[in-house]
């Protein structure tokens, strides 16, 4: 349930920024945004199953699902990178709002 | 060709960009590494379709791990057309860029490389999280390619372009989690049908499929591609257009054929959604005065005969689609190449200032109509086979609303291509010709990224020596009718890249046979998927 509303608050969050007309905004939209999704593909896995999944000590009934982890480790490192090439669009040219003259 | 060896045609693009990172420094050298592998990967994709054309599926999972958290690698006919032809335009568009010069832009080719190891990752992946990943190896050096070449307004269609993949590169992932949340795993073997016996399965496959839509620039979500490819370079939008929203095409085909086994409930939706993009694409380009702007909204209206294959999902209908898919690949990058080629030589490509380009590029002129005729679907060339199998397919399917708009949406296209031809090429000669001739210097500029005064200086320091370049024939020949007006400014290198492309689109349509029965064992491999599930799943 924590985690439906924390998707829920992250979503919606990050929806309004991106709706905005600064590309700051809009970069600190999708950062929430990349998080709501993060936290989608944790929810895939199944939450309540924690123990650290290592082939030699762990319960498979307790063990928790390392795929989706390795998703959200994959998918952070590819939002931490577009993340950075925006910022660097946003800093190239200041004028956020008016469409080119041509 | 051996199984083990498909993720190589992934990895030497990869290795050979990480290479020519630290070879910088000679210009042949960069040439050189940029055309080897797409030479390489249009070989193999030649050997594959040998290996596949009999239905054969080779699937391969990366250093043997189980199914499920392996890489997988699977190819079958659709795969090796689809990649066959990406390998064909990554090398004609390098080529075009190594003859205008924006090859000469820092890391052009390392992109180029990532791009496309990108793209035959996406073609060839077996599972929705590597399709993810794979699609973001191939936008990330999009991005830099969109915002390093082009005019001044490249990166304002930079900012839009990454905004909109970005967006939907997320709804994307959120798709696969809820996938693997509801049917617990995200290879494509093993969600074969999942989607037709689940509705949350189909629930979760549309979120993909809706990120997809996008992508590909399906109305109403196709505006970022029509404001964003117009603003970078020549060469660059007729890779893009290749490319990108093709592989979502693919995935779309894929993704429906093997998840949703071809479901009939969902397909009018298809039906609707893809009418309306011929209509609005084509409706588009009637009122935009660019060449290039024209062909990109017309880019969008083709995207819907092409997905109309997989709204009809008759082995008839697929088989047209792919037809449709290979000719508009092939088509559309000769049109924004000789096009380009006119951007190159006279600076711009605004209609009302271009004319009479047919007496002084006789060859040019001869590539644009055929492929004008042939994106119109005239015979000799392919686009008449394309269509015809579609509409024929459509009939076959009875759905006459969708016969109607296609042949509707064609005369349209005619129309349109025949205002570029009748401005551009049979037109007047504009009077102030001379003037702008030499103001497109900034196209291929090599500013570094985000710095518009440096692109300006450039401009101003290239803009003189064009200018006097230019005023000498102008100063020996004041009447237009003298040997200026008639004088070719295309250079044969530039020119190459659209003719041997018209040619392929001519060749296509007069062996049509040949690459039909090849769509048809795809489509076959479309409608039977088990084959595919054998091949991923059965070792």
């Amino acid at each position: 349930m924590t985690l439906a509303l924390s998707i829920g608050i992250l979503v919606a969050g990050g929806v309004f920024m991106l709706l905005q007309r600064g590309m700051i905004r809009i970069v600190l939209g999708f950062i929430m945004l990349s998080h709501a999704v993060n936290l989608i593909l944790m929810s895939a896995g199944v939450t309540s199953r924690r123990d650290a999944p290592l082939m030699a000590t762990a319960d498979p009934a307790t063990a928790a699902d390392p795929l989706p982890q390795a998703f959200v480790l994959t998918a952070i490192v590819i939002a931490f990178a577009i993340t950075i090439y925006m910022l660097t669009l946003a800093v190239a040219r200041s004028d956020d709002d008016t469409e080119d003259p041509s | 060709m051996n199984a083990a060896l498909l993720p190589l045609i992934v990895a030497v693009p990869l290795l050979v960009a990480a290479l020519l990172v630290v070879l910088d420094d000679s210009p042949a050298v960069r040439r050189w590494l940029m055309i080897l592998p797409s030479v390489g990967a249009l070989a193999a994709g030649g050997l594959m379709i040998a290996e596949t054309a009999d239905g054969t599926v080779l699937a391969h999972n990366v250093s043997l791990w189980p199914n499920g958290i392996a890489i997988p690698f699977v190819a079958d006919a659709f795969t090796a057309l689809v990649l066959t032809t990406t390998a064909l335009l990554t090398l004609v568009a390098s080529a075009f860029a190594i003859a205008v010069g924006t090859v000469r832009a820092r890391y052009f080719p390392v992109l180029v490389l990532v791009l496309s190891a990108g793209v035959y990752g996406a073609l060839m992946t077996g599972d929705l999280f590597n399709l993810f990943v794979f699609i973001e190896v191939m936008l990330l050096p999009s991005y830099g390619l969109l915002a390093m070449t082009g005019g001044f307004t490249r990166l304002t269609a930079g900012r839009l372009y990454v905004t909109v993949n970005l967006l939907t590169s997320t709804i994307f992932l959120a798709g696969v989690g809820l996938i693997y949340g509801v049917a617990g795993t995200v290879n494509l073997a093993e969600l074969a049908g999942a989607a037709h016996e689940s509705p949350l399965v189909a629930a979760a496959a549309g979120v993909c499929l809706l990120a997809l839509s996008v992508k590909a620039a399906v109305v109403p979500v196709h505006g970022w591609l029509t404001r964003a490819y117009p603003a970078t370079s020549p060469a660059v939008t007729a890779l893009f257009s290749g490319l990108h929203t093709k592989v979502a095409i693919y995935a779309i085909y894929r993704i429906y054929a093997v998840v949703f086994d071809g479901d009939s409930r969902y397909l009018w939706i298809g039906l609707v959604v893809f009418s309306a993009t011929m209509v609005i694409g084509v409706m588009g380009a009637v009122g935009q005065d660019t060449t290039r702007s024209i062909l990109v909204f017309h880019m969008v209206s083709q995207i819907g005969y092409i997905l109309l294959g997989v709204a009809l999902f008759t082995p008839l209908g697929l088989m047209a689609g792919i037809f449709y898919l290979i000719h508009h690949m092939i088509v559309k990058a000769s049109l924004f190449l000789s096009t380009g080629a006119i951007e190159h030589a006279y600076g711009h490509s605004r209609l009302d200032r271009l004319g009479s380009i047919a007496r002084r590029e006789p060859i040019l002129a001869a590539a644009f109509l055929g492929a004008a005729l042939s994106l119109a679907g005239l015979p000799p060339f392919s686009g008449f086979v394309a269509k015809l199998s579609l509409v024929t397919a459509a009939v076959d399917a009875q759905q006459w609303a969708v016969v109607a708009t296609a042949v509707a949406v064609s005369l349209v296209t005619l129309m349109s291509m025949l205002k570029i031809w009748g401005t551009a090429f049979w037109g007047p000669k504009p009077d102030d010709e001379e003037e702008v001739a030499g103001s497109g210097t900034g196209i291929d500029s090599q500013a570094p990224l985000g710095s518009p005064a440096a692109t300006a200086e450039a401009d101003g320091g290239a803009a003189p020596a064009t200018q006097t370049a230019v005023a000498a024939p102008a100063a020996t020949a004041p009447r237009p009718e003298d040997g200026s007006a008639t004088r070719s400014r295309v250079r044969p290198a530039v020119l190459l890249p659209s003719v041997v492309l018209t040619l392929v689109t001519l060749g296509i349509g007069l062996g049509a046979e040949g690459l039909l029965s090849l769509s048809s064992q795809a489509a076959a491999g479309l409608l039977d998927t088990s084959a595919y599930v054998e091949a991923v799943i059965g070792r």
